[in-house]
């Protein structure tokens, strides 16, 4: 039943004639897989070109010939054990793409003149000692300063460009004292070489922007893989819809969805846009967005939201009508309102920017003051303080925070916890108190048969066999038991009830209650509601099913690690109470609440932090998406609603919620580094500003001093990290793990 | 010192041709799949008779 596939959207056509299409590849866990990808789509009609690109797990492919269709790739990998779903590559990536090249571009060349300027440098230096002829040393100073200022010119733009945006707002960041240090070393450095002075800065300069560069150019690579993981997941998880034509439903990805399309929903399947019923009914399960487990009846009119899924009944859903984004528009709303909330937060660099300039300034002043009174001349004078500007050009600083950044999201990136934000470790240090959502978060996505052993084995395996040929998501859970069995050949579907085969003249129903003709001798829990209960009868046995959501394998674990971390629980869910309850009293968590709506959550929050806590949110629903974007900070599984995962400082991989405790710990952890850092950078600056105010600091000391200070918090953020998981109470970052831990979960999704 | 006049141009000019090659590979994409050329050159393929 493959329906036609429409990729035209993704296609980019390339000025030489050739077109192009990206895929993002789930699957691939080793060299050969590349060889084998490559090799397949090479053969196909069209003599297509591909390449595998093993770091982001994606696929190009180029072709002339109009033999080759795009739509037939995901079906030729398909065999070989790869999914292919068509990525598109968003603005922002590319632009971030461009910027990595280009802070490389500035690196490479901030390297180049300061190698060659340390060249002479290093001569001058020598010739002190030796005696060096004075014309020579005015020479080697000319060649330096020819060297140093295109360099800078070009390669400082990051740090200038920063420093204005900075001023303009009136505000004040770090970029702004490295701007000014790096002009006053080059300029007062061209005077004194036309005076033909001994001492010139250009290599301090220089070193320093390499050194910052560096750390930038590390940082933003950093940054961009996680967030090629993240947008790879979304490919992957992109579903398709049928949108039906003249001639017919054609398969379209979501993203060539045009509002007022018709789109064919089939029962079992997820939402794939928001819109407006147009024709049929049916029963949806809303539980993505609203976090509620009760079915919600549909029909003409209705308004449907994407990722709700479809239980039973075709639907016919016109996409994006007017008044169709009522909810969307109010979470919107709160989204917007608990970000501009949050853009107050002050970065940890920032805050040392804002008391180190001041201080820092005022020194150079009182220094050019100081001599001045003691009878120095003015040149002398002017020269002192600049060189008490260059010394505490805050290099060590600026590098203090950036380095354990990347250190510590590399290490969460290993332990499956993607990073989205920068300044999320520092928040997620702070945190005191941890708010779950209930259904997706604390319990796995998809809901699971809860009394597996109450049924005779023999039964619950034909049951299971028998659920294989629907797509009831009831049915699916319940067909998930079934290992290893095919489906039978011959079976039946009776709208609205279930299925029926025949097994050896015995005939076998799996379906409601009723259609089982077991409504009577039911004997249903309060906490087991009708909806979640699956039917069957095999001749006169018969068996019931409950599908139920359960605990993520490690929650209890992991509840308890972060109550041991003297972290506050608490539960917020709009899920009715009964169920939210239930959880609570398993995880032994006394604060639970359930039926709240998005507002009453963000409420919450904000009750919760004006008694003075400091909240990690951890959601994945929709109705989510406005807590996690006003929490102090917060996390969403990879699971999660899109919206859910854009508002989310950071998205985890995997069936289990240890990588919360990850987070934490790292986060932590992190903050402790970059406290260290900075202290070992205000120890540095402690010892060099007194010797430039005397004015006995060399351009060799400088040199010596600032790349030795840089060094060491580089070396700080780098040493090995321990990172507490429940499981192991205290561990170094396990090597088996760490290979290709997002990719082994993205292979487990 | 006359010397210098031609070595210190040379030793600039080598420095500027490591940058540029550096630039060249840069631009030509040679950093964009780290993982995947490591790999690569593990394939034999391209050996006659394997």
């Amino acid at each position: 039943m493959a329906a036609a596939v429409d990729l035209s959207g993704f296609v980019v056509q390339r000025g030489d004639g050739a077109s192009e299409i990206d895929f993002a590849v789930q699957g691939m866990t080793c060299a050969a897989c590349m060889a084998q990808i490559e090799r397949a789509v090479a053969a196909m009609p069209g003599a297509p070109t591909a390449r595998v690109n093993y770091s982001t797990r994606r696929l190009k492919i180029a072709w002339r010939d109009a033999l080759f269709r795009p739509d037939a790739v995901a079906g030729v990998l398909a065999p070989l054990g790869y999914r292919a779903q068509p990525f598109d590559f968003e603005a922002a990536e590319s632009e971030d793409s461009a910027q990595a090249k280009y802070l490389v571009r500035c690196m490479a060349i901030a390297g180049f003149a300061a190698m060659n300027v340390m060249l002479l440098s290093v001569a001058i230096w020598a010739g002190a000692v030796s005696g060096i002829d004075p014309a020579t040393r005015d020479l080697f100073h000319w060649i330096s300063g020819l060297i140093a200022l295109p360099a800078a010119a070009f390669a400082g733009q990051p740090f200038f460009r920063s420093a204005v945006g900075a001023l303009r707002a009136r505000r004040l960041n770090m970029d702004v004292p490295i701007s000014i240090g790096l002009a006053l070393a080059l300029g007062m450095s061209v005077v004194e070489t036309m005076r033909h002075a001994e001492h010139a800065y250009f290599d301090s300069a220089l070193m320093l922007m390499f050194f910052l560069l560096a750390g930038r150019a590390l940082d933003h690579g950093m940054r961009r893989k996680t967030r090629g993981v993240v947008n790879n997941l979304a490919s992957l998880r992109a579903l398709s819809a049928r949108r039906l034509g003249p001639d017919g439903p054609m398969e379209i990805p979501v993203k060539a969805l045009r509002k007022g399309d018709r789109i064919l929903v089939q029962s079992g399947e997820r939402l794939p846009a928001d819109g407006i019923v147009v024709a049929g009914e049916g029963r949806i399960d809303d539980s993505v967005i609203t976090g509620e487990t009760a079915r919600r009846a549909v029909a003409k009119g209705d308004v449907v939201y994407a990722g709700s899924m479809n239980l039973d009944g075709a639907l016919q859903v016109e996409v994006g009508a007017s008044g169709a984004r009522t909810l969307l528009d109010e979470i919107e709303r709160m989204l917007e309102a608990a970000a501009t909330a949050k853009s107050r937060y002050l970065r940890l660099a920032d805050r040392a920017a804002r008391i180190y300039a001041p201080i820092v300034h005022l020194a150079a002043l009182c220094t050019a003051l100081g001599w001045l009174v003691a009878g120095a001349s003015w040149h002398d004078s002017l020269v002192a303080a600049i060189a008490v500007l260059i010394i505490t050009c805050p290099c060590a600083l600026a590098l203090a925070v950036p380095a354990v950044h990347v250190a510590a999201s590399g290490e969460l990136f290993k332990a499956g916890v993607l990073l989205r934000n920068g300044d999320a470790l520092e928040r997620l240090a702070e945190v005191d108190t941890v708010a779950f959502d209930k259904t997706g978060t604390l319990t796995t996505p998809e809901p699971r048969i809860a009394n597996r052993g109450d049924a005779p084995a023999d039964l619950a395996a034909v049951a299971a066999r028998l659920a294989l040929s629907s797509r009831h998501p009831l049915a699916r859970s319940l067909a998930a038991e079934a290992r290893g069995l095919a489906p039978f050949a011959t079976v039946s579907e009776d709208a609205g009830g279930g299925l029926r085969t025949v097994i050896d003249g015995v005939e076998a129903k799996l379906g409601r209650l009723s259609y089982c003709g077991l409504e009577e001798d039911l004997r249903l829990s309060r906490d087991a509601p009708r909806e979640s209960a699956i039917a069957f009868r095999f001749g006169d046995r018969h068996a019931i099913f409950y599908v139920r959501q359960t605990l993520r394998s490690d929650a209890p674990a992991a509840i308890d690690w972060l109550k041991r971390r003297r972290l506050g629980i608490e539960i917020l869910s709009g899920d009715v109470e009964g169920s939210v309850r239930e959880v609570a009293a398993i995880l032994n968590v006394a604060e639970a609440k359930g039926g709240l709506k998005p507002a009453e959550k963000v409420e919450r929050l904000a009750a919760l932090q004006s008694q003075g806590h400091k909240t990690l949110m951890v959601g994945d629903g929709l109705n989510d998406a406005p807590s996690l974007a006003g929490a102090h900070a917060s996390l969403s599984p990879s699971s999660a609603a899109d919206i859910a995962q854009s508002a989310a400082d950071a998205i985890f991989l995997g069936d289990r919620l240890a990588p919360v405790c990850v987070a934490v710990s790292i986060g932590r952890a992190a903050r402790r580094r970059m406290t260290q850092n900075l202290a070992l950078a205000a120890v540095y600056n402690a010892v060099a500003v007194p010797l430039a105010i005397a004015g006995i600091v060399t351009p060799l000391i400088a040199a010596l001093a600032m790349s030795g200070s840089s060094l060491l918090v580089t070396l700080n953020a780098l040493r090995p990290w321990r990172v507490e998981t429940p499981g192991q109470e205290e561990r170094s970052t396990e090597p088996a793990e760490a290979p290709d831990a997002p990719a082994l979960a993205m292979a487990r999704n | 010192m006359t010397v210098l006049i031609y070595l210190v141009p040379i030793a600039l000019g080598l420095g500027l041709i490591g940058l540029l090659t550096f630039l060249w590979s840069l631009r030509s994409g040679q950093y964009d799949d780290l993982e995947g050329a490591a790999s690569r050159v593990l394939w034999d393929d391209d050996v006659a008779g394997s």
